[in-house]
């Protein structure tokens, strides 16, 4: 069957294409893209005026918490998630239960996503076995199952030895290892941002030298051993320092940020949500000085991609107090309205920027096939409405985490409509209107 | 003294960064009246008759705690006591369960101290009684600090313009962190002195003045206020040795001598003798430590009063 969608804007960054024009999807494939393509046995789509469509975005950082933590997301609802915040793809963390270490636990995660048959889901397997900074995982045996690269997220891979080994032992399947970058006996028992303001909040800091001490020696190490490194919700202003440094020198490094570390700052702890776990997460929400360095990194190119680090929790689990509460904040519904509203409307990045961000750039840096409309290639498509208003609810998600710092912000741009290999998987009525795909 | 509040702008005490100066005043003032109470041979006025309060401890105190019940006891409050070590995710029963169920008992007013900063505030957004913090984790410690200032006030006639010395641990400290915004508020002039392992971040981008030197603190200060090195929280690399903080941060006769000829000597207790403090300082001249303790009472008894209404209506929550 086919389907044409008819006279659309189309934002195609990896295909230099920016305007109007046709895009006839067959099956579970895009046939042809261009002006002007005979309809024939089409079906015809006419979108609203104003939406864009641009290729799957790509979420290359999120916690699914299947197996083993269902009470706080199952595969079947983070994926549900994705979609709905108009992501066709997504690369989750390994630090299930148990941990994804070995190839059965990769092929049980991709099971569960076929199930759910949402989203495409790419697993990222541990670095370590138990993700405990000790023996390597078989990673030959986690490639050919399905993981896309390695890490020990949630946890830092600690040793410079074992990075190096990781990142020599990776380079052999192409695969980067993703670090989360923080010096443990520098954070110690640290729950937010060290600054004048959480100090006097009485709340144990992490200095941004914990983030930035373990980027710069990664950094180090993947000159010393010409693998690919990839820096994971990078928060610390000398973290971009760092990347940038060895970006310029050739290095293979790459970064991420989460929309909450350019979007938000330490001073939102204070005032009438002080101690409100939905703003503890790790790393911590910096000073401004580090929000300003990563907005600049979007722009200038040193950051590649935008991630959520979705990370959901039980409502019961966020209701503890500050310092027992687990770190983390779901991301997935909300990140795309805040890039629309807070970077392109607000005049600081270029719609085809911000696709960059969030589809070919994260595909390039986990080397995951999509990030283009592209002729012959699977028909993955993010279809946005730029100018539609969106008030968050966290009641409303379709993850099982409430856990948003965002409850009740009011943004302009929203997702009309996820298509993920030729499928309607989500659409927002209300956005879409008469249009029906 | 400066403008004078007529009441209070919330029905919860959370802590001193969210009083004004003229609230404050109506605190202190209102405590110089009920310190007389505690001086007739009958200590005790009807002003909570029927009123419940509940004293919610999960750490261990002695003297706030006693502190508290004594001043609710002068007022005529019905009082009742929870004291629970550790958190509450080591007893199995959440802290906002644990108010939950409190509440159901309808309290008037819930007194809590609790190991993590913050606790109060969690709770205040879910109950309907008031909200009185008696110690948050590396918070805040209101009443605290209010007794402190009640001290000065009656020692030294002021606080705008009195040079105090805040000396010891002020990382750990709530103590330290109540006093540093009542004194800066009410006009003093702080001095924050402590080995740059236990300095918290940012105090010079607040206007105090933060030295290393136990001699430059304290010289010509009106007030020398000695932290507890809290030992049970001493973990990692903050120093070296209680012997040499003692040789560099303890406070003797002889470094009093650059003080001002009338400075009192102030200490929230409990005191770690030979490690903060010489005993000669400590039980001399110039000690207030027991006036302290003394007017604790007198200033609970103030905030107690006044969150329950006062002279005025209170606010609402």
């Amino acid at each position: 069957m086919q389907v044409l969608l008819k006279g659309v804007h189309v934002v195609d960054p990896a295909n230099g294409r920016n305007g109007e024009c046709d895009v006839l999807v067959e099956g579970d494939r895009i046939a042809r893209v261009g002006r002007d393509i005979p309809v024939g046995d089409a079906r015809v789509v006419e979108l609203p005026r104003g939406c864009l469509v641009t290729p799957g975005l790509i979420d290359i950082h999120v916690h699914l918490r299947e197996p083993g933590q269902e009470h706080k997301e199952t595969i079947a609802t983070g994926t549900a998630s994705a979609v709905a915040g108009g992501f066709t793809a997504v690369a989750c963390m390994p630090n299930t239960t148990p941990v994804n270490d070995s190839a059965s636990v990769t092929e049980f995660i991709l099971k569960r996503a076929a199930e759910a048959n949402l989203a495409r889901v790419y697993p990222i397997g541990a670095v370590s076995m138990g993700s405990k900074g000790g023996q390597l995982t078989e990673v030959g045996d986690l490639v050919k199952a399905g993981c896309v690269a390695i890490t020990d997220d949630g946890r830092p891979v600690e040793t410079a030895l074992l990075m190096r080994r990781a990142l020599e032992y990776a380079s052999m399947f192409g695969i980067p290892v993703v670090n989360h970058c923080e010096d443990p006996s520098l954070k110690g028992d640290g729950v937010v941002h060290e600054s004048p303001t959480t100090s006097m909040l009485g709340l144990k800091g992490i200095p941004g030298a914990a983030e930035s001490i373990m980027v710069e020696r990664d950094v180090s190490v993947a000159e010393l051993t010409g693998g690919r490194v990839h820096i994971a919700h990078m928060s610390a202003r000398q973290s971009l320092r760092a990347v940038r440094d060895g970006k310029a020198r050739g290095v293979a490094v790459t970064a991420e940020v989460c929309p909450h570390h350019f979007l938000l700052t330490d001073s939102a702890l204070t005032g009438g949500r002080a101690y409100d776990t939905n703003f503890k997460m790790n790393p911590p929400l910096r000073e401004e000085a580090d929000r300003a360095a990563m907005i600049e990194g979007l722009q200038d190119g040193s950051i590649d991609a935008i991630v959520t680090d979705h990370a959901p929790h039980h409502a019961d689990e966020k209701a503890l107090e500050f310092d027992h509460a687990p770190f983390g904040i779901v991301g997935l519904e909300t990140a795309v309205s805040l890039c629309l509203d807070r970077l392109v409307h607000a005049g600081l990045i270029s719609m085809t920027r911000m696709v960059e961000l969030l589809s070919p750039n994260p595909a390039r840096v986990l080397g995951l096939p999509g990030g283009a409309i592209t002729e012959g290639r699977p028909a993955d498509l993010t279809i946005l409405a730029p100018d539609a208003p969106v008030t968050v609810r966290a009641s409303t998600f379709k993850s099982k985490g409430r856990n948003t710092p965002f409850e009740g912000w009011t943004l302009k741009g929203a997702v009309a409509a996820t298509i993920v290999g030729g499928r309607a998987v989500y659409v927002n009525e209300p956005v879409l209107g008469r249009a029906s795909l | 003294m400066t403008t004078v509040a007529t009441g209070l702008a919330t029905r919860d005490l959370l802590g001193i960064r969210d009083l004004s100066a003229p609230e404050i005043e109506l605190i202190l003032q209102t405590a110089f009246a009920m310190k007389e109470i505690g001086t007739r041979p009958i200590k005790k006025v009807p002003t909570l008759r029927g009123r419940t309060i509940v004293n919610l401890f999960f750490e261990n105190s002695t003297r706030t705690r006693m502190s508290f019940e004594l001043a609710e006891k002068r007022l005529s409050a019905d009082t009742l006591g929870m004291t629970t070590a550790g958190s509450s995710v080591s007893k199995g029963e959440t802290l906002l369960d644990t108010a939950r169920t409190l509440e159901a008992m309808s309290p008037d007013m819930i007194v809590i101290r609790h190991g993590s900063s913050g606790a109060p505030h969690q709770l205040a957004r879910i109950c309907r009684a008031s909200i009185v913090n008696a110690g948050d984790g590396t918070n805040e410690h209101p009443t605290q600090a209010l007794l402190d200032a009640f001290t000065m006030l009656e020692h030294k006639g002021r606080l705008a313009g009195l040079k105090v010395a805040i000396v010891g641990d002020l990382l750990h400290s709530r103590v330290f962190r109540s006093n540093v915004l009542l004194l800066t508020k009410m006009g003093a002039e702080v001095r924050a002195c402590a080995p740059p392992t236990l300095v918290p971040p940012g105090l010079r981008a607040m206007g105090l003045h933060v030295t290393s030197s136990l001699d430059e603190a304290v010289s010509g200060a009106d007030v020398v206020m000695m932290l507890r090195l809290q030992l049970e929280r001493m973990q990692g690399l903050f120093l070296p040795s209680m012997r040499e903080y003692f040789t560099l941060f303890g406070l003797t006769p002889r470094v009093l001598e650059r003080a001002a000829s009338d400075v009192i000597v102030m200490h929230p207790g409990p005191m770690n003798r030979g490690v903060e403090i010489d005993s000669e300082v400590a039980d001399g001249p110039w000690s207030v430590i027991l006036d302290q303790v003394a007017n604790g009472v007198a200033v609970r008894m103030a905030v107690l009063y006044l969150l329950a209404g006062g002279e005025g209506e209170g606010g609402d929550k």
